[in-house]
Order: structure tokens, then sequence, then C-alpha cells
């Protein structure tokens, strides 16, 4: 198996409902707690394993802002469990969970580093690094119904952007969608294959522009000067 | 990358350390139980071994749990920092059992079994130095240390840093050091030109926004902007990576490490060498070079930008 998540970033609106979700989890879960730096301080900060950051691209009328959530890529060459010297990151054989065992963390930072992601923080006070774990506490519970043994980002999202499955499943509902919108990779090029993928934003229907007037002469020559210098 | 000072001073004085030992052991390889007396020799070794341990000891300062330090010799087979400390533990019984064989004068029977013995010294001791700084340039996602010249130059500078040492040590108890001056300054001049060559191939950024963003938002004629990174405070990740320096004060700092590193200690060197010597120009050279040394392992730091800051508003790292 090799689990992961897809993101479509087309649905998503950036309501951070997952980061918040996945706090809610994972804050008692196995991989708990998600510490809190002086929360009601003048500037709190704490651990999270899913960051939602906005972009924008292009100028109006093809202008657009992209939400743009990220948490472990559950990498298949996962260079956080290379570098770690105590063994304390490991890949799950069974299903490519990317974890860290807090038994054997020493806290050097050292994974961190290597994740070009961001996907690991650590936690200050208990001297451990934390990470997304798939909701590996949820997914396989069979105390939950079935339709509930899933993330709880992916349980939350309120446009269902999110996705989750097994992408060596060519039939699972990640493997299609991947394969249907050609699911994309961030910084393929550093070799590290994150198994989560991204659905790009599809392209708009154009705006319709009215021109007021017939464009005078001089106005025809700028656009044709603007339209060289953009090409 | 943030600066931990007792990384700094891990990777500087480990690696003046076992660049110390590494000469004792090509010494002794090459002209081995003529050249100094044990009591030298001793307390060379014992200046060599507490440098590095002195740095190793540094290095658990920055960890969060200390406690799980013990398991960091692990995974040698995939990390080099499990390799690096597997090397440095493993050194030290390898280390005493030499000084052993010197004292018992081992060699006098044994000459081939000791010159091997101090070759194996003098190839560990590098190779510790090696590992450090894999550490570093084996992480790609911080370009400017993902570079061949970064165990490069932390070989080349802990041997320099050494090879003062060692000299300054030879001259003190009055060795005839006309021998070694010139590749004395050989050392430093080349660890000055691999240094220079290191900051010659980082020069500009290596990756860009659109590496991190624009596979998965797919408009390539459009260019990608930060609009908010959806955290109101700072994070482990922005006080870890984000540290940012202007780059006139990387500029000034890198002058300072360069000039009191490698061109001061040098011109010292040259000096008590060739035209005026006095004892003080070593002890000067030493304090200069390792406080340059440190200058130039915090610039290492400064200057490097982990790719992660391209989620965090860089355009370019």
């Amino acid at each position: 198996m090799r689990l992961g998540l897809v993101v479509d970033l087309d649905k998503c609106v950036g309501c951070n409902a997952c980061a918040i979700a996945c706090k809610q989890w994972n804050t008692s879960g196995t991989s708990g707690s998600l510490t809190d730096y002086k929360p009601y301080g003048a500037d709190p900060s704490g651990v999270f394993f899913n960051r939602i950051r906005h972009y924008e691209t292009g100028n109006y009328p093809d202008s657009k802002t992209v939400h743009f959530p990220m948490s472990c890529m559950h990498c298949e060459e996962a260079a956080c469990v290379t570098v770690c010297p105590t063994g304390a990151s490991y890949k799950r054989e069974e299903d490519g969970i990317v974890l860290v065992d807090p038994e054997k963390c020493m806290g050097c930072n050292y994974c961190a580093w290597a994740c070009p992601y961001g996907a690991r923080e650590l936690d200050r006070e208990e001297g451990i690094m934390k990470k997304c774990t798939l909701c590996v506490d949820r997914i396989y519970d069979e105390n939950l119904p079935k339709e509930e043994r899933k993330p709880a980002c992916v349980m939350t999202c309120p446009t269902t952007a999110r996705y989750f499955g097994d992408f060596d499943d060519p039939e699972s509902e990640v493997s299609k969608l991947s394969s249907k919108r050609d699911g994309q990779e961030l910084f393929a090029e550093l070799g590290y294959k994150p198994v989560n993928k991204y659905l790009s934003p599809r392209k708009k229907v154009e705006i319709e522009k009215h021109e007021i007037c017939e464009p005078d002469l001089v106005r025809k020559v700028k656009d044709w000067v603007n339209k060289v210098v953009e090409l | 990358m943030h600066p931990a000072f007792s990384v700094i001073f891990f990777t500087v004085t480990s690696g003046a350390g076992y660049g110390f030992i590494a000469l004792l052991g090509l010494f002794n390889f090459l002209y081995l139980g003529m050249l100094i007396d044990k009591n030298t020799f001793f307390i060379c070794a014992a200046v060599g071994i507490s440098l590095f341990t002195m740095g190793l000891i540094s290095s658990t300062f920055h960890l969060a749990n200390p406690k799980n330090a013990w398991r960091a010799f692990m995974r040698f087979r995939t990390s080099w920092l499990a390799r690096e400390g597997l090397l440095a533990i493993i050194f030290y019984p390898i280390i005493f059992l030499y000084l052993y064989f010197i004292y018992i004068d081992f060699q006098l029977d044994y000459f081939l079994l000791m010159q091997t013995y101090s070759l194996i010294i003098f190839v560990l001791s590098i190779i510790i130095i090696y590992c450090t700084g894999m550490i570093y340039a084996c992480l790609k996602t911080i370009p400017q240390w993902n570079t061949f010249w970064t165990p490069i130059n932390y070989i080349t500078i802990g041997v320099s840093l050494g090879a003062l040492i060692f000299f300054f040590i030879l001259d003190f108890n009055n060795y005839n050091i006309e021998p070694y001056k010139f590749y004395l300054l050989l050392l430093i001049i080349s660890s000055l030109i691999t240094k220079l060559s290191y900051y010659y191939s980082i020069r500009g950024p290596k990756h860009d926004i659109g590496q991190a963003t624009n596979a998965a938002i797919k408009l390539k004629t459009t260019k990608v902007r930060l609009l908010d990174v959806g955290h109101t405070g700072s994070t482990f990740l922005t006080d870890e990576f984000g540290y940012k320096v202007a780059e006139r004060k990387l500029f000034k700092v890198k002058m300072f490490a360069i000039i009191s590193g490698f061109l001061a200690p040098f011109l010292l060197i040259y000096i008590h060498s060739f035209i005026f010597e006095n004892i003080i120009f070593c002890i000067l050279a030493i304090s200069l070079a390792f406080l340059g040394m440190v200058a130039e392992r915090w610039l290492f730091f400064a200057q490097a930008k982990h790719v992660v800051n391209l989620y965090h508003g860089s355009q370019n790292v």
C-alpha cells in the first residue's frame, strides 16, 4: 500500500478547517500533544501538522488566488528517514506512512532540515519532532464506521478538496483522480517522490471585456508594444 | 539557517582536533620514532583529543531531547550524522591504544605494524571530518550546503587549524621547524582557495518559487506570489529556517573571516618564519585563525537558505 492524499486546488477555499481538525484530532492522538506556546499571550505559536498558504497569480482578468494546504507528503524516498541518526524516523513497509517514534527521537532537528515541505515541527516542550501521521490512529480504527476511517483533515473538508486513499491501487479514488487530472508533485526535482498529489486549478472561463470606444492609433501602438514586451 | 553557537563551536573545535591528530598520524607514518620525543607527542595528542572531545560534548547541547543522544549511532548505514557519531566514538579506543603503543615503544619491534597504525589514525581522522562536512553537504534542501566543496572546506580548515597548533607546539619546544614552514603556509593557502571556491560556487539563487509551487498551480506563464502564509505568528519553521541577515553584514563577516581566518595567520607565520622570529606571532596566528573560523562557520549557517523559505515568501533561495 502507498497511502496518501490528493488535494484539489480548484476546490480548496483556504478555510483552514483541515488544519484545525488536524490539530484537534492529533493533539490527543498518538503523536500528541501538539503543544501551543503562550496560546493566550501576545505572541502565540504552536505545533501544526498541516499549514495552508495562499498564493496569488497573474493580473486581472487572469488573476487567481490559490489556496495551498501542505502537510507531510509521505515521500517514497523520504530524506527525513535517511538522515535520522537514531532511527526514530521511519517509513512503514505496509502502507508507506512516515512516522516518528517519540521514544527514540533526540530532537536534533536534522530531519526537519532534510524536509523541503516544512512538514516537521519540533515540539519544544517535549523536545520531540512531530509530524503528520496520516491519522494512523483513525484510519485503522475498527470502532469507527468504515466511512469515517479517514484522516481528520479529509473528513472535515467542507468542499471535499481532500481525498485519501491507496495510490498503489489503480482503482482507488486517489489514483483515478490523479491520473485523470494529471496530479502534480511539489519539488519533484529534489527526487524525494512525494506520494501526495495536487490537482492544478483548471483554466477559468475568460471574462469578456467590452471596449467602450474604438482605441485610437497611439493606444493601438502602445497595446502592440505591451504585447511584444510581454512575449 | 539559524546559526546555533553549540554547532559552530562543535564543527570548528572537532575539525581542528581531528585535523591535528591526523597530522600526528601522518608525521609518525613518515618519520616514525625519530622526530619528536614522547613527552611532546603526548602533549600534542592531549591537545588534539581535548579539542575534539570539547566539540563533541558541545554538539549535544543543541539537542532538544539529549537523553536519547546515545541512540545517535544507530542508523550509520544511511545517516551521515550517525556515521560521524559512531566513528567519533570508535576513534577513542583506537587512539588510546595507539598512544599506549607509542608509550611502550612498540615501533622498535613492530615498525611496519606501527606505520600501518599511524596511517589508519591519519585516514580515520580525515574520514571523521569528512563525515562532519557530509552532515551538511548531503542535504538537497539547502543548496548552499549541497556541494562537494563543503566537506573539502571542513577538511582543509580542520587540518590547517591543527597544523597551526602543531607548528606552535614544535616551535615552543625548540624543535627545528625549518622543514615545515612551507607546508604550513601551503595548507593555509589551500584552505583559503577551497573556501573561496565554495563562496564562488554558492553565489546566486539555486531554486525559485516556481519549483516549489508552479507544478501544482500550473500557471507557468505568470508569476506566483505568496499572499498569506496562513499563520499569525512565528513558527518552528520560521525560527529555524527563516534566519536572514542583511547582505552588508554578511559581506562584513565574510571579509573578517577571510582576513582573520586565513590571510592574517598566513602573514604572521610568514613573518615568523622568514623575517622576524617570535613565538608571539604563532600565538596570535592561532587566536586569529580560530576567531576567523568561528566567523566562517557562522557565515556557513547564516548564508544557507532552506528551500522551505519558498513557502514563506522568498521568491528564490
